[in-house]
């Protein structure tokens, strides 16, 4: 066996969501990675925000890169298709499943070395065209599966497991993405569940390239004194600049928030961004001072973490191709072949 | 009295520019004429990597008989580019035709005694009727096309009727290039006699159509339902998605909303773009991608992937000289071997071998078929001879009762019904499972898709036995599309005989004339054209009804030749290479020099050798 199933079983008092699910449903097999693994509070986060929405766990599409990171559609999700591609190179096929179905969710899954290194175009050209998915980098700046070698984004100066200090600079996913015209960037902690759950909640909500830099060190191979990707390190450096709740369709606002530090961003599918300002001179509307924002807390050695741009009236891939409503993979004979007729008009101008 | 080559209707004109000069629409317009006048015409570019100032060649065969394909050697040279002259002048046939720009004195020493000097001072005609330098160069070729007009017998109110119709945009520019037109004709009537080549106004083009092969593969994508076109632009492949764009926005817009039913993205790179048709492949939608030698070798993984994970998808790869950048202008069948096994670890793919347009729009649409019923990858294998130049073929023709095949693809009501679903499952005994499209079901028919080793249920395994089991099912496969793929075509000679040839792809009209001329010399040859692989079992029953075989390609290693004896398990001391791979179409003089000396003929005529 090579693959572990998990039992079936499960408390009778869990709740259920709109659809009559429980947090169980959208779980998927056990995860083979080692115990304490960043990216396994990430999985854990996706089944909590996909419960919370209220989703068809059949109609989200999960693709990934390869990577520690990207073994990790397998656990979760179990209800849907999954796509584990080839390595750097999850943006380009996400994109070709978009464009054959507009109606899923889109989920891409990937890791830094996969993202930052082999995939850096095709994580940049997939931004810039304004895909329609929620793009979430589990980063912890090493290579697990070859066993603690630097990635892209470790920081200049950090120290590898076996001591060896970083000559090369880090490469920043989530400037890159702001920079590349991403319309949802979002930074947060695999430790942080608050903060992560709304963040992908609103990632698969957006409609456009959401991008999600989230931090998750490597229990193995970058957990150590000199590493800043470190639970302790992102802990000690970590500043929310927002904190966020997102609230579904016509959900009534229970919550209370203090006069005068309440952002609402209303977006396209009906779902409002509720953000209670922490960082108060941020505002997660404006790319180009989010832009200057991180650059100059990045300078300091902060870790900038919350929502920190969304634009709700982006477009997608799909707007600028103007496709049909419909999914192209469901369009009949009729519609995708000319028939003889058109071919007769086409043979009279090649005479 | 040099010797003058006579014919009527059949011949070569080859001309000699330079490109960025705007004779390719001069060209152009010489061609159709031909073809208004009824006479079959083949005609080939032959062009540098290189937007303006560098050699560039027109070959046009004017055949009576109909042979499209290149014959070898030139009967008359327009020589327009000095750059070239030596060449050119070297290369026309003794008794043959030189027509030039007589503006400046040439030195004797620079012409031959065997051939007929036609001289017409273009430059200076061009010069003293026009003032303006954009007007001088573009009107200059027009006026050789009015010279040529007259010398060649060309009826004057036909090109008169093309200028009309070639700037119907811009009429403003209609009576300057008929004027240019007959400066060119007037001079040369008044001063020259009309060439021992001659056309004459025939019925030999019927119906028949003039379109490249990367229109026509890219019109194929359209009618075998493609939905989504990621590409990276590479010679000489682009113009399939410029041409499936192009048709695209004529044929496939919602008439009430005008929305797209179709998404083309020129990708990044040709990694992006082969992700993005593995991507809509595996979602359901027809997809491919265009590319060339290049192209083919940067998408290697996914390719793999596309078979071990088994998604549909389908590259056209538009043949150029390779290796590496190699020739990216000049033609080849050099990427068989590589398509064929692409891609690391045990793989093989189902190559479509088009002749020509007419296939390439047959097969650009059946190869979306094959796709989803094989759930692999398809490659439909172009050249530049084809994908680039025009040629004259039978209209195309579509079946209006035919309905897209999209293979095994599991439903939510068969799921419901209890269906057992294994996504690399051999259920029916051909090596082809089901599969399904995602959200299909909400609880049933979900699997996780990935290029690791997996059990018929799709789950991760390294188990040998499970491993092994997967492979020899992909081979069964692979047996399957033997029954699928276009078969191969047999040509039988008059007599029997004990010498075969096997060819493909643009071979195919310069091998037609080649045979013809072979049989009329009394020397039979059985021919089988073999349009696909994997091989069907004719393929090797032929090899085996003949005692000697002639494979006919063009590239260096005999690549289809490679195939066969690795698939068949050939003798390879019976299958005869014969390799044409100067990046120039092969010529019907090349093949009949080469397939007669192999059967012991002396061969009376020896040109059209290969470039040493």
């Amino acid at each position: 066996m090579t693959y572990i199933v998990k039992p079936q079983f499960h408390h009778p008092s869990l709740t259920t969501n709109k659809l009559g699910f429980t947090r169980r449903d959208y779980e998927g097999r056990v995860s083979t990675l080692c115990a304490g693994c960043g990216h396994d509070s990430i999985s854990a986060a996706i089944v909590q925000a996909c419960f919370e929405i209220d989703l068809e766990p059949h109609r989200l599409a999960k693709l990934s890169g390869i990577g520690c990171s990207s073994k990790t559609p397998d656990y979760f999700l179990s209800a849907s298709h999954g796509f584990n591609t080839v390595h750097g190179r999850m943006p380009s096929v996400l994109t070709g499943a978009n464009l054959a179905n507009r109606e899923l969710i889109y989920l891409g899954v990937s890791g830094d070395g996969d993202s930052a290194s082999i995939g850096l175009g095709q994580f940049a050209h997939a931004m810039r065209r304004g895909v329609n998915m929620a793009y979430i980098v589990e980063n912890n700046g090493v290579y697990g599966l070859t066993k603690g070698q630097f990635s892209a984004t470790a920081d200049k100066g950090s120290k590898s497991k076996k001591g060896v200090v970083n000559s090369d600079s880090g490469i920043d996913l989530v400037a890159l993405a702001l920079q590349l015209g991403a319309t949802f960037v979002g930074r947060s902690f695999s430790g942080d569940k608050e903060q992560l759950v709304p963040l992908i909640k609103a990632a698969l909500t957006h409609k456009g390239a959401a991008f999600i830099d989230v931090l998750s060190p490597c229990i193995a191979f970058n957990n150590h004194k000199g590493s800043t990707k470190s639970f302790d390190w992102v802990r000690e450096h970590n500043e929310a600049v927002n904190k966020l709740d997102v609230l579904l369709g016509r959900a009534p606002i229970t919550t209370s928030y203090e006069p005068g530090s309440l952002v609402e961003v209303a977006q396209h599918d009906g779902s409002t961004l509720m953000l209670r300002k922490v960082a108060h001179d941020y505002d997660a509307t404006d790319r180009v001072k989010a832009m200057t924002y991180l650059q100059e807390r990045q300078a300091v050695g902060e870790i900038v973490t919350g929502l920190l741009y969304v634009d709700p009236e982006a477009e997608d891939l799909h707007d600028a191709l103007n496709t049909v409503h419909r999914p192209l993979n469901g369009l009949s004979n009729s519609e995708l072949t000319p028939g003889s007729g058109a071919l007769d008009k086409i043979n009279a101008a090649l005479r | 009295m040099t010797r003058q080559i006579q014919a009527t209707n059949d011949f070569v004109v080859k001309f000699a520019n330079v490109n960025g000069s705007g004779s390719a629409s001069a060209n152009g317009l010489f061609v159709k004429a031909i073809l208004r006048m009824g006479v079959a015409v083949a005609a080939r570019n032959i062009f540098p990597s290189n937007i303006q100032g560098l050699p560039t060649w027109y070959e046009i065969r004017v055949s009576g008989n109909g042979w499209l394909g290149r014959r070898g050697g030139v009967d008359l040279m327009v020589a327009m580019n000095p750059q070239t002259w030596d060449r050119d002048i070297a290369e026309i046939d003794s008794g043959g035709y030189l027509f030039y720009d007589s503006t400046k004195p040439m030195p004797a020493s620079k012409f031959r005694d065997d051939i007929t000097v036609v001289g017409i001072p273009l430059t200076a005609l061009c010069n003293a009727a026009y003032v303006e330098p954009s007007k001088r160069k573009v009107l200059k070729n027009i006026i050789y096309l009015g010279a040529l007009t007259y010398l060649l017998g060309i009826e004057q109110d036909v090109v008169e009727a093309l200028l009309a119709e070639e700037y119907a945009s811009k009429p403003a520019l209609i009576p300057a290039n008929i004027e240019a037109m007959s400066i060119g004709f007037n001079h040369a009537k008044a001063n020259l006699k009309p060439l021992g080549l001659q056309l004459k106004r025939a019925d030999a083009v019927g119906d028949r159509i003039f379109v490249d092969g990367n229109t026509a593969a890219a019109l194929g994508a359209v009618y075998g339902g493609a939905t989504v076109c990621a590409w990276y632009p590479i010679t000489p492949s682009t113009s399939v998605a410029e041409g499936f764009t192009d048709y695209c926005k004529k044929l496939r817009h919602d008439p009430e909303t005008g929305e797209a039913r179709y998404a083309i993205v020129q990708a990044e790179d040709e990694i992006a773009s082969i992700g993005i048709v593995v991507g809509a492949g595996w979602n359901g939608s027809r997809a491919f991608t265009c590319t060339s030698g290049p192209g083919v070798s940067l998408m290697q993984e996914f390719i793999g992937l596309s078979y071990f994970a088994e998604i549909p998808a389908v590259i056209f790869d538009v043949q150029r000289g390779g290796p590496s950048t190699g020739m990216p202008t000049r033609t080849q069948q050099s990427d068989i071997l590589s398509a064929a096994y692409a891609s690391h670890g045990d793989t093989k793919h189902v190559l479509l071998l088009p002749e020509g347009p007419n296939e390439c729009f047959e097969f650009g649409a059946q190869a979306f078929d094959l796709a989803d019923r094989l759930q692999t990858m398809i490659f439909v294998m172009l050249d530049l001879d084809m994908g680039m130049n025009e040629w004259l073929i039978e209209p195309f023709k579509w079946d209006d009762s035919k309905v897209l095949d999209h293979g095994k693809v599991m439903t939510a009501d068969m799921l419901e019904a209890g269906a057992d679903f294994g996504r690399y499952k051999d259920v029916d005994g051909d090596g082809i499972p089901w599969r399904t499209l995602p959200a299909t079901h909400p609880s049933k028919g979900a699997y996780f898709t990935r290029g690791t080793s997996r059990d018929p249920y799709a789950r991760y395994s390294e188990e040998g036995a499970v491993y092994v089991d997967n492979m020899e099912r992909l081979l069964r496969k692979f047996e399957t599309a033997k029954s699928l793929v276009p078969g191969p075509i047999l040509k039988k000679a008059s007599k029997q005989t004990a010498y075969g040839v096997i060819y493909y792809g643009s071979t195919s009209p310069a091998m037609d004339e080649a045979l013809a001329t072979l049989e009329a010399r009394g020397l039979q040859v059985d021919a089988l054209r073999v349009r696909a692989f994997p091989f069907a079992g004719e393929v090797f029953d032929f090899i085996a009804g003949h005692e000697l075989v002639f494979v006919v390609e063009q590239n260096r290693d005999a690549q289809l030749r490679a195939l066969l004896i690795n698939e068949g398990g050939v003798d390879p001391a019976r299958l005869v290479k014969v390799l044409n791979y100067d990046g120039s179409p092969i010529t019907a003089r090349f093949i009949q020099a080469e397939l007669a000396k192999g059967m012991g003929a002396v061969d009376v005529n020896a040109a059209g050798e290969m470039a040493q």
